[in-house]
């Protein structure tokens, strides 16, 4: 089929709803062309000076052609962009119960220090004389995560929670080295349920991933995980509660039998929220688990990053820290960069300069805002919400396994069975009644799953709200009579169902002047 | 009439002489959905039996196929590339997914022939 | 707690529909060994807003800003004007407290605004495709020397002597770890390096960068095919992305692979991150991109819309064959880079850059101008190098002293090269004025 001819058939249509009107606008809701369909020739949304005359030196290499962007003034770019951020749902707009993914409240005070001159716009090369509120900031929010954890030390750098997986396991691979044990310990211990960034990391390091299952109560099987453990093992990574929002409860029998087997303990802290506060992961075994400052300490996920995945670590890996990181010099501040005489055998850089500075100025102004009670209650109202989104819903929807669960409740889609209604179409309607969809399909290890995470941000008449819609769409979808309307869900967001299929069999990533998109003529 | 037999991965081979031309089932094109996309193994590559030579990709799903025997690749379906829906419509005919010279026909010996696939995927459900 | 809806009263109704008695038995598959009692010891409790702020004012008063001192540093990272219409929009909530855009339905603001990221970055770099950003130009690089072993299926990466240090420990780190070799040139100061006979038939791709770490502007075309001539991969790095508004774009001079920091473009220092990867190569090689990508196509209704595609490269399907194990990348950087460009236009990119060039061509006068100081660079776009009669990280923290940010010592970047302990490497952008510059010639007169 061809696009450019826009409205094409093959894709069920049913758009009733929709009544025409001359722009193709619904009110509020604006069609909104590319940047690229809108600019003029000599159209600017900046004036900058005239250059002074200088001799050029650009070795003869000056661009021959155009570039090909277009111009529009400052208006027009801000009437597209906030166009745009009205096809969005957002934290802001209502409850977003992403599990996993810790969708909790963003306050702007951190966005506001974040922007302070003198720490915003401070350059990361400057002397470190010049620095030194920076550097000890940075110390500071280390020290809150090395509390908060009960462990020695943290590498600041990883730029998001893969990164911190990618340092976490290159700190492993470099203490077997330094043990001599590198060559012979080849497999790493993941669960089924785990994240995809863990079999990833651990792939790209050599390691062949093993997988290791699951007892019927959601947890690590522990004889398996016994039987697993050999000489051939370089860690376990486990997050920790799981993927299926359960504290695993023989966590310390696990650490043990994994140290016992000389291996490591990878956490992925990717639920720290359920206990930040409450619970060490330091004082459960674990050898490194990295921080997800844009879940637990509400760092904005600005539709996909950025984040920060700081790294704590145990006596046994501490040595092996990545550059950089900052020290106290008698009163004065200092970094040990790359190649600076320091205890220990680092592992090398991860990345350029310091880390995700603007997200750990974010972090530390949530954390002292919350405190050491306020934190602490965080994980208990988080924890609280989810085991009542349970409990209200485990008549309508079917519960994965039995509770209590930590911040997050999977259910699984029996309650969907024979209905026509598959976890997809349900999700697909709780757009239309507002809310944006949970987790769906994850963790692989429930068939159908759906994975509820509230968080601690929302009120109690709205999860009530949220609970009694739940209930108003697993009724509907079980009456029988509806899984058409379903299937055709959303029919009020922005865009309805898209063609995914479209999109990867031949795929259309960037704007050319010949795939302008034209409607075709009625 | 050419033989075909299938793999417990749900891999078909047609095959004529020395020559075995490899697709995936009906069955497996069902369970993945449109395919997107299929990596195809480039001509002249030696394969050994169980090796991963290929990838089929739906939108959100991607499986290895593995050689279901030793031998040298001999011609890709380069249609494919075009219209990868074929292995959905006519996953045992424009669908296949590459021919093989194979070096040992013996090792097709533990394969399923269709009685005895149909079974395997009936027990599936 | 101002962020906690929750009232006590709620928490025992709450409690009362689970049927438990208190929060701690939903905490009880905790091993009794590892529940704390009480809060964690040693840590402060809440404080309200007022007292945030003025804990930040505190750490903000123990720096030097650059909004108050002349500024001539660079090195990876540059100091430019970034409108205010930018830091506006990115923080719009729809934007700002969004997630990945994995529900198409109701996040088309994301997607529409990465698939013109992509073009944008096609266009900058004179390549075919781009994905939806990196976490940064460095581990960007990083990333890209992975996919060209993919697609070579070599092992070993030639890194070129301008290469930003820290990039390259990167590459090198990533290397020891993950098991394939490097060669690294020398630095490379005067920028006269030649790599084409060092590519031989196991090299997997060369690593360049332009302008250099050094600040010299060079042309890779004869590099690069001599890379394809041996079955290798041209991976061009630029740290400067306004520069790109003025020069021949990588894939131009043939480049595989293209990787940029893009920073410079929306996004402020701020002390090293977070920034923003820009990632862009060959349509033959879009199934072996590293990162997320947006791709065009249609809803029920037939309307266009946008969807993140081509996801089977990724880790939450791949798992352990994924192209890469990233997932959050830099999105309200990207956007911040998106919004700023489209304010530049064509016009005004072209002009920011010729203004760039030219700040750093009066720079580079008059330092030269300066008794003893000798400027390294025949060419540079808004950095160059200068050789001081000197060791010069002394003679930066003596600018320091008198609140002068003059410039980054090489020696920093490359500690124990003895042959660089003199080198100063500066930068000039539109923010830099005649005062300024003023101000850094009198300095440096005063501590030579």
């Amino acid at each position: 089929m061809d696009r450019s001819q826009g409205r094409t058939g093959g894709i069920a249509s049913g758009s009733s709803h929709e009544a025409p009107t001359f722009t193709r606008n619904r009110a509020l809701q604006i069609e909104e062309p590319l940047i690229f369909e809108m600019g003029q020739p000599g159209r600017t949304g900046v004036d900058l000076p005239e250059p002074p005359k200088t001799r050029d030196r650009l070795n003869g290499l000056r661009r021959a052609g155009e570039i090909g962007l277009p111009g529009l003034s400052e208006p027009q770019v801000v009437q597209h962009f906030t166009r745009l951020s009205q096809k969005n749902y957002a934290i802001d707009m209502g409850v977003y119960p992403l599990g996993s993914c810790t969708m909790k409240h963003n306050p702007r005070i951190n966005e506001k220090v974040a922007r302070f001159a003198g720490i915003g716009d401070l350059h990361p090369l400057q002397p470190v004389s010049t620095v030194q509120g920076a550097l000890e900031l940075i110390d500071r929010l280390a020290h809150w995560l090395k509390t908060l954890t009960g462990m020695p030390a943290v590498a600041m750098s990883p730029a998001a929670g893969a990164h911190g997986e990618m340092c976490g396991m290159m700190a492993i691979a470099a203490a077997l080295e330094a043990k001599g044990e590198r060559a012979q310990r080849r497999t790493v211990l993941a669960p089924e349920s785990a994240h995809g960034t863990n079999p990833a990391t651990a792939a790209a390091l050599g390691f062949t991933v093993k997988p290791i299952p699951a007892n019927e109560r959601g947890r690590v099987d522990l004889a398996a995980l016994k039987a697993a453990l050999g000489p051939d093992v370089a860690a376990i990574m486990l997050t920790n509660p799981n993927t299926c929002g359960l504290f695993e409860s023989e966590i310390v029998e696990i650490s043990t039998a994994v140290h016992a087997a000389g291996a490591y303990f990878y956490c992925d802290g990717a639920n720290f929220n359920a206990i930040v506060g409450r619970v060490r992961p330091g004082d459960l075994g674990v050898d490194c688990m990295h921080i997800n400052l844009h879940k637990t300490f509400s760092t904005p996920h600005g539709g996909g990053g950025p984040g920060a995945g700081p790294v704590v670590l145990s006596a046994a890996l501490a040595p092996y820290a990545p550059y950089p990181w900052i020290v106290k010099n008698g009163d004065k501040w200092v970094v040990a960069e790359d190649g600076a005489k320091v205890e220990g055998q680092p592992l090398g850089r991860l990345k350029a300069f310091h880390g995700q500075m603007g997200m750990f100025t974010r972090a530390l102004a949530y954390i002292m805002s919350h405190g050491a009670d306020g934190l602490k209650q965080v994980a208990e109202d988080a924890v609280l919400s989810a085991n009542y989104v349970m409990a209200s819903l485990q008549e309508t929807m079917t519960p994965a396994f039995d509770g209590p669960c930590m911040h997050e409740v999977l259910f699984d889609d029996s309650f969907l069975k024979d209905t026509g209604v598959s976890t997809l179409d349900f999700a697909k309607a709780m757009i239309d009644e507002g809310y944006h969809p949970m987790t769906m399909y994850f963790p692989l290890v429930v068939h159908g799953a759906m994975l509820i995470e509230p968080t601690e941000s929302v009120a109690k008449e709205d999860l009530d709200q949220f609970i009694a819609t739940l209930k108003s769409l697993a009724q509907r979808a079980k009456s029988g009579t509806e899984a058409e309307a379903f299937k055709a869900a959303p029919l009020y967001s922005p865009r309805r169902r898209l063609d995914e299929t479209l999109a990867a069999r031949k795929p259309i990533l960037r704007w050319r002047p010949s795939n302008t998109f034209k409607e075709a003529a009625e | 009439m050419a033989d075909v037999k299938y793999t417990d991965e749900h891999e078909w081979i047609r095959i004529e002489g020395d020559v075995g031309t490899i697709g995936i089932s009906a069955y497996a094109q069902e369970q993945l959905g449109d395919v997107v996309f299929v990596d195809v193994p480039a001509a002249g590559r030696k394969v050994a039996k169980g090796e991963s030579v290929a990838v089929v990709e739906s939108v959100k799903a991607a499986s290895d196929i593995y050689a279901p025997a030793s031998g040298e690749i001999i011609e890709a379906n380069a249609g494919l590339a075009e219209t990868p829906g074929d292995v959905n419509t006519e996953p045992m005919g424009k669908g296949w997914f590459f021919k093989m010279k194979l070096a040992n026909k013996s090792e097709l010996d533990g394969l399923m022939d269709q009685a005895a696939y149909d079974a395997f995927v009936k027990g599936l459900s | 707690m101002r962020y906690l809806p929750l009232t006590a009263a709620d928490r025992r109704d709450m409690l009362s529909v689970i049927g438990v008695k208190s929060v701690d038995e939903l905490f009880r598959d905790v091993p009794q060994s590892a529940r704390l009692g009480a809060k964690v010891a040693g840590l402060p409790d809440h404080l309200g807003e007022l007292e945030v702020e003025r804990a930040f004012q505190a750490y903000a008063a123990k720096n030097v800003s650059p909004s108050v001192a002349p500024f001539f540093i660079g090195a990876g990272a540059y100091r430019h004007h970034v409108p205010a219409t930018v830091d506006y929009m990115i923080q719009r909530g729809e934007f700002l407290t969004s997630y990945t855009p994995y529900q198409p339905e109701i996040t088309q603001g994301t997607l529409q605004y990465l698939f013109e990221f992509q073009t944008q970055v096609t266009l900058l770099t004179g390549m075919e495709v781009a994905n939806a950003s990196m976490y940064d130009g460095s581990t960007g690089a990083s990333e890209a020397v992975l996919m060209a072993n993919r697609v070579t299926r070599r092992a070993k990466a030639l890194l070129s002597g301008g290469l930003h240090p820290q990039y390259r420990g990167i590459i090198e780190t990533t290397a020891h770890w993950q098991g394939f070799k490097t060669v690294s040139g020398k630095a490379d100061v005067e920028g006269l390096e030649d790599l084409i006979a060092a590519v031989d038939k196991e090299t997997s791709c060369v690593v360049v960068q332009n302008p250099s770490f050094f600040g010299h502007v060079r042309d890779f075309a004869k590099l690069a095919e001599a890379c394809h001539a041996a079955g290798a991969l041209l991976i061009v790095v630029v740290t400067e992305v306004v520069s790109l508004g003025l020069l021949k774009p990588p894939g131009e001079m043939g480049a595989d692979i293209v990787v940029c920091e893009g920073q410079s473009i929306g996004n402020g220092l701020g002390f090293g991150g977070p920034y923003v990867g820009l990632f862009a190569t060959k349509e033959k090689y879009m199934r072996q991109m590293p990162g997320r990508l947006v791709g065009e196509t249609v809803d029920a209704d037939g309307k266009r819309g946008f969807v993140l595609t081509l996801s089977t490269r990724e880790q939450h399907i791949r798992r352990e064959k994924a192209t890469s194990n990233i997932c959050t990348n830099a999105g309200l950087c990207a956007l911040a880079f998106t919004v700023h460009l489209t304010l530049l236009g064509e016009a005004g990119l072209t002009r920011l850059a010729e203004l760039n060039h030219a700040k750093a061509g009066q720079l580079a006068d008059r330092l030269a101008a300066v008794p003893g100081v000798k400027v390294v660079n025949a060419s540079f776009f808004n950095e160059f190098t200068v050789a001081l009669p000197k060791v010069a990280a002394p003679v930066v923290e003596a600018l320091a002293a008198k609140r002068i940010l003059g410039g980054v010592p090489v020696s920093r970047l490359l500690p124990g090269d003895a042959s660089v302990e003199k080198l100063l490497l500066l930068a000039a952008t539109e923010t830099a004025t005649d005062g300024g510059m003023d101000a850094l010639v009198a300095g440096l007169k005063e501590v030579l």
